[in-house]
């Protein structure tokens, strides 16, 4: 079953990417969509054997590469932390292929685009059903090689272009310290296969390594570098500035790659590699720091972003924050509850945000938006759903997992807890409060569309020609329902997004934890903080409910009671306004630090390096003295080449001379 | 005493022969010069499949040795292969029908004399993978450059006299050096019979001078930095047919001698100077990346990127591990698919437009979706993306140099982001965006030759991407006793490149 689950994506990838321009389009969408739903379906089944029955097993494909002591499989692993990932990849998965067939039913390459999208939920599957840490690799930069053909699926857009470029170049510099890690597993225990690896943490256990001269903490330095690889591609703090512009690729994207699964493949990484984090207390710190302080910068970035998609992709930043506290404070289980839960919720915020963008003919900009909740009630409905398990209102999906990461970072003895605590609660107050913003601005108050807003329609700039309304003007920028295939995905999601959290939390995180997870998370006999956290003060665990209320709260007042506020505020403080909507100037810092400097050098090194002093001093030096090459080309043929061979045979004739009478013997 | 060996380097010459007795000027002389050529390389390939059926890859002997008196006694006409040379064999025999169907429409002058210069070329490639003499190797390794000088020379672009100029300097200095080595070899231990030298331990003094001998003709044929300048040039002016036997053939010998005989022969010499070749290893993938990042002509750019990769084999090789021997050896195939398709690629946009300049293309994908596709396998190959061959040769290698060399393992693998930057910001340029330039309007996509030429090396790309044990299991034969002798010759003189952990 397994097999058919990681391979009929890779089988629906070649029957659209090899065959879609024979096919067709609708052929295309058949094969792909209906091989995704028959894997999800299979997955759910998958989990429920194995999560709430026997468990696990690990089977062996084949031998990949094999030097010396080095070996590599390629294997299908199955526990329950393989078997969650499987359900939201393949039903986050299936659910946004369906989805597409409506969104994208305009766009001239679809096969294209759905081969590319099941291309990357098979990367993303070989990912996680990786027994060892090159197989990991694989899948790991297979994701992002598919995030980068899909963010750049729209070529003629040159942001998206250089969004997708630079997506898999900041994700790279992740992946070089995934592969470093991987180097310096490889030394320290002799194998790349997680239960050997887990095996030899004992030994390790206050080992020291030299590295660059330094003697460190092994197992600390391993996780360190292995940790480098999640912050790359789950867009963690310094190496998150792929994540906003990864927007410039088509929705469904957004929400498959950029939302629900890939950026949660560094959750995930850490969490199967759990043994190692544990006995590593310095690595779980970092972890903590970086997780806490994205989650409060990007939420911080969230307040006053204009474009619905950035935003949300802002919003999921934040909340893979969120999942690396649990994870650094050593509540596994609720890092990967809340990656379940969100994985719903997001993918529903983005769905429903294309349907948003579709009822506007494409438009983005949530100041060009309001009023919509008349014109497409379904999609506000679970918008509104979407928006309630992002903050965490009481019983939906987010509520069960946000606040269990909270009261998680408050119970942990690690040195950063108070740090985190905090941040996460103001964090909590900003999410609540930008979900509101948007959901106010978009759906109600007054509609800030329609025929004074015409010109905006201009930056639209993609293959959309038929959108039908050429005849008839006066209708044009009507908002319009999404079609029902848009719309299932989204009830079917909204549904997760509601029912997720009250469903699994006793499995996940609760009673039946033990059971459920069966050692796939491992906790060490000091780490108690999943108990420890059902035992907080009340205030913590009101902290987050009540920081909810004040960010709906302000928004109300900001966007609907008085909407002259925001303007007034961001005219006060101009300087705090700027840097927020310039997002902290990363861009503007990298381009300065290494874009131009790389260019730079580079250029110096030619011109100077390879031109002046290497062909200076070399060739060109000597050839300086042979009068007039570029006369002589017929000296070419006669003249260099004869005295090339000539200086062959000269030295072989002195050789053979020599060794004949040389008198070697 | 099997004849393979020699059939397969007569094979090419006969086909030459017979290019040569084609009636001149009549109708059909230049379509039957070219399927004379494509069928001596076809047959040549074929013959050279039936030597790996007949190969023991579980062996690490020479196999199908043959051997003849020829200049003396002591220097013979000694022929055989093992697991390192022959999969360079059967890469050089592969990429030959691809050779002559890329110049099939591009070379219109003088085509007979052409076709025979790399139907000669090919013969003394194979002659230089298959010696098993110095001397016989060193006429080969020295023949196969007039060949191929000429190929720059007469059948090049504008700057082809300055380009091969340069080659031909570079590699005079190389080959005389190399030379004054092979005679001292033989007034040492009086035979050049390279199975016995490899056995023969040469006095510690002696092996620094003999290596730098060596060393100074692999270094500029591979070509390792500093010395890497001559390649840019030579591939520029180079027609494509050319430049994919330059990159993906000729390159390699210098990795191969390394292998065949400064790790073997001089293996005190090799451990010493393994740091001064992490270092020139290191130049080669830093420096020569970021100068590719700014080059404005695409077959520059992945002419730095070949000198890029070369760095890893050179770094691999002298890490003296399993991982990295095994590597650089997989490096070294997968480059010659990687770099012969790139170059090919190249040569399918040059044949439309006559310009290799970047910035005169843009959009291409609009009208060549076919060769947009293949193009971002190539590209991700040169990536190094897991999945591609590209990737397992870095992946060794570089686990290789970490075992030996912590610091020089995080700089080179700094080499990961960068060839992502070059490769990808050219794709992007090249291939992406809108189509503007109105003289790429009508810019057809790949014809059925072109497919034939590129789609078996996606192939291949990606099959040794995901089955790198079809080439790791027949480089691990020699690879195993060429580490024991090394450590047994370093013994007790413990060097920092050896002391594994």
């Amino acid at each position: 079953m397994i097999q058919a689950i990681v391979f009929f994506p890779l089988l629906g990838f070649l029957i659209a990417g090899l065959f879609g321009r024979v096919i067709g389009a609708r052929a295309s969408e058949i094969a792909t969509t209906s091989l995704l739903l028959i894997a999800a379906i299979l997955s759910w089944i998958t989990f429920i054997q194995v999560g709430y029955g026997a468990g696990g097993k690990v089977e062996v494909l084949g031998s990949w590469m094999r030097s010396g002591s080095f070996s590599v499989d390629w294997t299908l692993r199955v526990d329950t932390l393989t078997a969650v990932m499987l359900v939201v990849v393949n039903s986050v998965s299936s659910l946004v292929h369906l989805y597409s067939v409506g969104y994208m039913h305009e766009d001239p390459s679809r096969p294209r685009f759905f081969a590319y999208l099941s291309l990357f939920t098979f990367a993303m599957l070989m990912l996680i059903t990786s027994d060892n840490l090159v197989q990991m690799f694989f899948g790991w930069e297979g994701v992002g090689l598919a995030s980068y053909l899909l963010i750049g699926f729209w070529y003629d857009r040159p942001t998206a272009v250089a969004a997708s470029m630079k997506a898999f170049i900041v994700n790279r510099v992740g992946d070089f310290g995934f592969a470093f890690g991987i180097f310096v597993v490889f030394v320290l225990t002799g194998t790349v296969n997680f239960d050997a690896i887990f095996a030899k943490i004992g030994a390790l256990g206050g080992m020291k390594v030299d590295f660059l001269g330094i003697d460190w903490d092994a197992l600390t330095i391993v996780c360190l570098l292995l940790f480098v690889g999640a912050m790359g591609k789950s867009a963690q703090f310094l190496l998150h500035t792929w994540l906003p512009d990864a927007m410039e690729g088509p929705t469904p994207v957004s929400a498959l790659i950029h939302a629900a699964t890939m950026v949660t493949a560094g959750v995930f990484m850490v969490a199967r590699l759990s043994p190692l984090f544990e006995a590593a207390p310095a690595a779980m710190t970092v972890v903590v720091v970086v997780g806490a302080t994205t989650a409060f910068f990007a939420a911080t970035i969230g307040l006053v972003q204009n474009d619905i998609k950035r935003v949300i992709a802002y919003s999921t930043c934040s909340q893979l924050g969120y999942m690396f506290v649990a994870l650094g404070s050593g509540a596994y289980g609720a890092g990967i509850f809340h990656l379940f839960t969100h994985a719903f919720f997001k993918a529903l915020l983005f769905l429903g945000a294309g349907s948003v963008i579709h009822a506007m003919h494409h438009e983005q900009d949530i100041r060009k938006m309001g009023g919509l909740a008349g014109k497409i009630p379904v999609t506000t409905t679970l918008m509104a759903i979407g928006t309630l398990a992002l903050t965490g209102f009481p019983m939906t999906a987010g509520y069960f997992s946000k606040d269990a990461i909270i009261e998680a970072a408050f119970a942990s003895h690690n040195p950063a807890q108070a740090y985190a605590f905090i941040l996460l609660v103001v964090a909590a107050f900003m999410t609540s409060f930008y979900s509101w913003r948007l959901f106010f601005l978009t759906f109600l108050g007054k509609p800030r569309w329609g025929h004074d807003a015409d010109h905006a329609h201009g930056h639209d700039d993609h293959a959309h020609h038929d959108h039908g309304h050429h005849g008839h003007h006066d209708h044009a920028h009507e908002p319009h329902e999404s079609p029902l295939v848009m719309l299932i995905p989204l009830v079917l999601l909204g549904v997760g997004a509601l029912a997720a959290g009250a469903v699994f939390a006793p499995a996940f995180i609760g009673e039946s934890y033990d059971h459920f997870w069966k050692g796939a998370l491992f906790t060490s006999e000091h780490n108690h903080v999943m108990h420890e956290m059902h035992d907080v003060p009340a205030w913590v665990k009101y902290s987050p409910f009540v920081m909810m209320l004040a960010g709906f709260g302000l928004a109300w007042l900001f966007y609907i009671a008085k909407p002259h506020l925001p303007r007034d505020l961001a005219q006060s403080q101009p300087i705090l306004y700027r840097f927020l909507l310039n997002k902290w100037y990363f861009d503007e810092i990298y381009d300065w630090l290494f874009v131009n400097p790389a260019k730079a050098i580079g250029r110096f090194l030619w011109k100077k390096g390879d031109g002046r002093v290497i062909d200076g001093l070399g060739p060109d030096g000597v050839a300086a003295r042979v009068a007039d090459i570029a006369a002589g080309a017929t000296r070419l043929q006669t003249g260099y080449l004869y005295h090339y061979a000539f200086a062959m045979l000269i030295g072989l004739a002195a050789f053979v001379t020599w060794s004949l009478f040389g008198g070697v013997h | 005493m099997s004849m393979i060996l020699s059939a397969l380097i007569l094979l090419p010459l006969i086909g030459a022969a017979m290019i040569l007795l084609v009636p001149k000027d009549t109708v059909g002389t230049l379509s039957n010069i070219r399927w004379i050529a494509l069928g001596t390389t076809i047959i040549t390939f074929a013959v050279s499949l039936v030597a790996w059926h007949r190969f023991d890859a579980t062996s690490p002997a020479f196999q199908f040795v043959e051997q003849g008196a020829w200049i003396s006694d002591t220097i013979r006409f000694k022929l055989g292969v093992d697991g390192y040379s022959m999969p360079f064999i059967i890469l050089t025999t592969f990429l030959m029908p691809f050779c002559i169907l890329a110049s099939w429409i591009s070379i219109e002058k003088r085509v007979s004399e052409y076709m025979i210069a790399f139907l000669v070329l090919e013969a003394l490639m194979i002659g230089v993978f298959a010696s098993l003499d110095l001397v016989l190797f060193y006429v080969f390794f020295e023949a196969g450059l007039i060949p191929m000088f000429l190929i720059i020379g007469v059948w090049g672009g504008k700057r082809r006299i300055y380009a091969s100029f340069k080659f031909f300097l570079y590699t005079l200095l190389g080959s005389v050096l190399m030379l004054i080595a092979i005679m001292t070899m033989y007034w040492t231990a009086g035979t050049t019979d390279i199975p016995t030298l490899m056995t023969y331990s040469f006095p510690a003094g002696m092996q620094k001078w003999l290596w730098f001998g060596f060393f100074a003709s692999f270094a500029v044929k591979m070509p390792m930095w500093p010395l890497h300048t001559w390649l840019p040039d030579a591939h520029v002016e180079a027609p494509t047919a050319g430049s994919v036997i330059l990159a993906a053939i000729l390159l390699k010998m210098g990795g191969y001698g390394f292998l065949r005989f400064s790790l073997p022969m001089f293996p005190l010499a090799s451990a010493e100077f393994a740091h001064f070749m992490f270092f020139l290893s290191l130049g080669a993938i830093i420096y020569t990346s970021l100068v590719a990042l700014v080059q404005e002509d695409i077959k520059k750019l992945i002419a730095y990127s070949s000198v890029a990769h070369m760095g890893y084999v050179t770094l691999g090789i002298f890490t003296l591990t399993p991982q990295g021997i095994e590597g650089a050896m997989f490096q070294m195939i997968s480059h010659g698919l990687i770099s012969a398709a790139l170059f090919l690629c190249v040569g399918v946009i040059y044949d439309r437009m006559h310009t290799r300049e970047i910035s005169a293309y843009g959009g291409l994908v609009h009208r060549m979706p076919l060769y947009a596709a293949l193009m971002m396998v190539f590209t991700m190959a040169n990536v190094g993306l897991p999945g591609t061959c590209g990737f397992i040769g870095e992946f060794l290698t570089l686990l290789g140099s970490r075992i030996a060399n912590s610091w020089v393992a995080l700089f080179a693998t700094t080499g990961v982001v960068l060839s992502a930057t070059y490769a990808l910001w050219m794709y992007a340029r090249v291939v992406l965006g809108k189509l503007v330039k109105p003289e790429l309007m009508s810019i057809k996509d790949l014809s059925p030759r072109e497919m034939v030429l590129l789609v078996p090396l996606a192939v291949l790309t990606i099959y040794f991407g995901f089955h790198a044990n079809a080439i790791l299991d027949v480089v691990s034969v020699p690879t195993e006793p060429l580490l024991a002798s090394l450590k047994a010759a370093v013994g007790s003189v413990k060097t920092a490149a050896l002391a594994l952990p």
